[in-house]
């Protein structure tokens, strides 16, 4: 029903609501509005181009884990 | 409101394409144009030549690694490559909108120049038209057609693959559909990503000429690889089996796609060939692909079979298995 | 745990249980992911994964698509919308068709391009096609939100969001389905938190686990629903911890509630459910495009197809089971909704289905 990828944070925007990621080298404006305090570095959720939840070190970790075996993770 | 009319699904080289194509056999059809290969196999004569024709209306018209010139010329010799010949001979028609500046239209014949010695080929003859502002999608179409020397004793058609057989890949897949998806799509969509739009027509050459195993050749353009591999096997009637794990897909690739809902087996190619040749000729065909500037990446996807004829089956990475189907339609991003 | 290892796992609970199990995967990226990866070919057979309603562009009604088509051929009107809905079919054409014909209908990644579109062309009314679970509902209530502060007067929703609840709970009062746990949609739960499921194993003792998507995270939920099953239990469970908490996202359920009120709401296949649907709140009714363009052709043109989508939907059947599936039905002449959307159960089994050994 909804496509959501992980993506990181690598600025954000003076108007507290934009942020760029990045996604495996693919970079695109994000909207930010729905997640508390976002910060550069954040892993987020993304879908239809907005965060809709933030993941931390061991969310991340975790998914690595099961990326790894696989294809490059997404560190 | 009845009336079927044209969609862009129709052309998105999938099931929807095969439409128009049944109207033009019902009205054309001839043993030879009824072949569906990419070039038409001619005989002239003592000569057999590959005769082959295509338009190009790509937007934008400059991206990331080339422009419409470049992909004009790689687009028109891989076709008359792929058939099994060497191509010699192009022609190239200009559609032109009023309003075009003159800078940009310079660039684009410098570069289909640039293109042509790499391939080495000659532009012998064309042809230019003008239509009003906004008849051209903003700048300019190119038509090509291209005459080539088929190769003595070499025949690469689809329907040729036999159970036993190998599949090779010459490199990543899905480069150029998704870095014209990432300019055009109003998607925002930035990377570093580049179309890999190349002449492959060295590559086969020497392929053709050191290796007698070679039994089909095919260019996974629109509809990208599912197509180019359900094309092999409802051609060749057998059934093929490739492994997932063995596909390369650049990380950027894989990132959009999974962004997008798209898969990477449906992209477009434009620089790359799929290879099927018989198992002893294997080691030497990834030898020669690895030797080349186009072929570096070259890989051993998976294998033809006896079992489900005419049926492309996936093996997953965690073991499961799915059928790939030809792609249908366009690509469209989705949020499911 | 390895994907062999879970296979594993799965293949000696359901021995143990003995019987057939019909776990529902609720929601369609989860059908898509299960095909895509070739999941069902590594379970036992006796472990069926039904699929549910869980495609917003599965259950969106004919009526919807006429709408959305009316507005596309009004004058001075751009229709934003995503990928997913231009090939569905309506009672006369789909959004494809009428691009085709001309008509400004553009398809957009993030509903923020809806506003960006409004913003470019003053001149004109830019409708955004508002489809889409408790994940995508939020995103359409922050453009709402959005135009208002910047008092945009160009910009509205055609508002056909739904919340999944109410239909996983039709399908446990329903007499037809016999489903013996679910798969709870992952990013759904990201919005609503896991507490919502908590109903399903109250009242009807029903096994909920909520699922990632990656082909290991659904195994692994599989298996957690087998263990569930075992001991005879039944609770809300999260697999998919690194996305989903109890609460939930609060900053777009307030977002939500701000813009939407809940409203009886009609679903292909399973007819009206009370309450099941969102329409936008009064305080912001000048971007309702329901109120700002009212239908002008209101009769409803009933198509009798023989289409069974819904009972495809509602896991009464297979897509096999239809009569139309793979003859009059493919997806390149869809005839149900179940085979346009990519995600549809119809087109996943067309697409994907098990390969006979």
């Amino acid at each position: 029903m909804c496509l959501a990828v992980p993506v990181k944070i690598v600025s954000l925007s003076k108007d507290r609501y934009t942020a760029v990621v990045d996604a495996g080298g693919v970079r695109r404006e994000a909207n930010v509005a729905m997640i508390e305090e976002p910060q550069v570095g954040d892993y987020i959720l993304l879908h239809a181009g907005f965060a809709i939840q933030k993941w931390s070190i061991d969310d991340v970790k975790e998914y690595n884990e099961i990326i790894q075996r696989r294809e490059d993770s997404i560190e | 409101m009845n009336k079927k009319i044209i969609t862009s699904a129709h052309g998105g080289g999938g099931t929807a394409t095969k439409e128009i194509i049944d109207i033009v056999r019902e009205y054309l059809g001839n043993p030879v144009l009824d072949q569906l290969g990419d070039s038409a196999l001619l005989n002239l004569g003592s000569t057999e030549i590959a005769f082959t024709t295509d338009s190009y209306v790509i937007d934008p018209i400059v991206f990331p690694g080339g422009d419409i010139g470049k992909i004009a010329v790689c687009g028109t010799v891989n076709d008359i490559a792929m058939e099994g010949a060497k191509p010699l001979y192009m022609s190239l028609s200009l559609i032109l909108e009023e309003g075009l500046e003159f800078e940009l239209l310079e660039r684009v014949i410098a570069s289909v120049s640039s293109a042509a010695r790499k391939a080495d080929v000659l532009v012998v003859t064309g042809d230019t038209k003008v239509v009003e502002h906004g008849r051209a999608g903003g700048g300019l179409f190119i038509n090509t057609a291209a005459v080539g020397r088929r190769y003595e004793g070499c025949n690469t058609s689809v329907s040729n693959a036999a159970p036993g057989d190998l599949v090779v890949v010459t490199g990543t897949i899905g480069d150029h559909g998704v870095t014209i998806i990432n300019e055009r799509e109003e998607l925002d969509l930035e990377s570093d990503l580049q179309s890999d739009v190349a002449p492959l027509n060295t590559l086969v050459d020497e392929l053709l000429t050191s290796v007698p195993g070679i039994k089909s050749l095919r260019d996974p353009t629109r509809g990208g690889l599912a197509a180019a591999l359900c094309d092999i096997a409802g051609a060749s009637k057998a059934g093929i089996e490739i492994e997932e794990d063995k596909i390369k897909v650049k990380r950027e690739v894989k990132a959009a796609c999974d962004l997008l809902g798209f898969d990477p087996l449906n992209i477009a190619n434009e620089g790359k060939a799929v290879i099927v040749c018989s198992e002893d000729s294997a080691q030497k065909v990834l030898e020669i692909c690895s030797d080349n500037e186009f072929g570096r990446e070259s890989v051993l996807i998976g294998r033809v079979v006896s079992e489900h004829p005419e049926t492309v089956v996936l093996r997953t990475r965690m073991g499961g298995k799915r059928i790939v189907d030809m792609p249908r339609g366009e690509n469209l991003p989705r949020i499911c | 745990m390895t994907v062999d290892k879970l296979v594993e796992s799965i293949s000696n609970k359901s021995d143990r249980i003995g019987r057939t199990v019909n776990l529902m995967e609720v929601c369609g990226t989860h059908t898509m992911a299960a095909f895509r990866s070739g999941i069902r070919t590594r379970l036992p057979e006796q472990v069926r994964l039904l699929s549910g309603p869980g495609c917003p562009v599965c259950v969106t009604s004919d009526n919807y698509i006429d709408h959305a088509i009316e507005l596309a051929m009004t004058e001075n009107t751009i229709i934003t919308t995503f990928g997913d809905m231009m090939r569905v079919p309506g009672s006369r054409g789909s959004l494809s068709l009428a691009k085709a014909r001309g008509k400004d209908i553009r398809v957009i990644y993030s509903p923020q391009q809806a506003l960006v579109a409004a913003r470019k062309n003053p001149g004109r009314e830019v409708i955004f096609l508002g489809v889409g679970f408790e994940t995508t509902t939020p995103l359409v209530a922050w453009t709402i939100q959005n135009a208002y502060s910047r008092k945009m007067p160009n910009y509205s929703v055609l508002c056909a969001h739904k919340t999944i609840m109410p239909a996983m709970r039709a399908l446990c009062d329903s007499d037809d389905v016999r489903v013996d746990g679910f798969l709870c949609p992952g990013h759904v739960s990201v919005i609503t938190g896991a507490e919502i499921y908590k109903p399903l194993c109250r009242e009807y003792h029903a096994p909920c686990v909520i699922a990632g998507f990656e082909p290991e995270d659904i195994l692994l939920s599989i298996d957690m629903l087998l263990n569930q099953i075992i001991s005879g239990e039944a609770s809300v469970e999260i697999q998919y911890t690194r996305s989903v908490t109890a609460a939930g996202n609060k900053l777009a359920q307030k977002c939500v509630n701000d813009v939407f009120k809940p409203c009886d709401a009609s679903w292909r296949g399973m007819g009206v459910i009370p309450s099941s649907g969102l329409s936008v709140r009064s305080s912001y009714k000048e971007y309702d495009a329901e109120l700002k363009f009212p239908r002008i052709r209101v009769s409803e043109v009933k198509r009798d197809t023989g289409c069974r989508c819904g009972d495809v939907l509602r896991a009464v059947i297979t897509p096999s089971e239809c009569g139309l599936f793979k003859k009059e039905c493919t997806p390149d002449n869809p005839i149900g909704p179940c085979m346009v959307s990519s995600e549809g159960t119809c087109a996943a089994y067309y697409r994907y289905s098990r390969i006979d050994e």
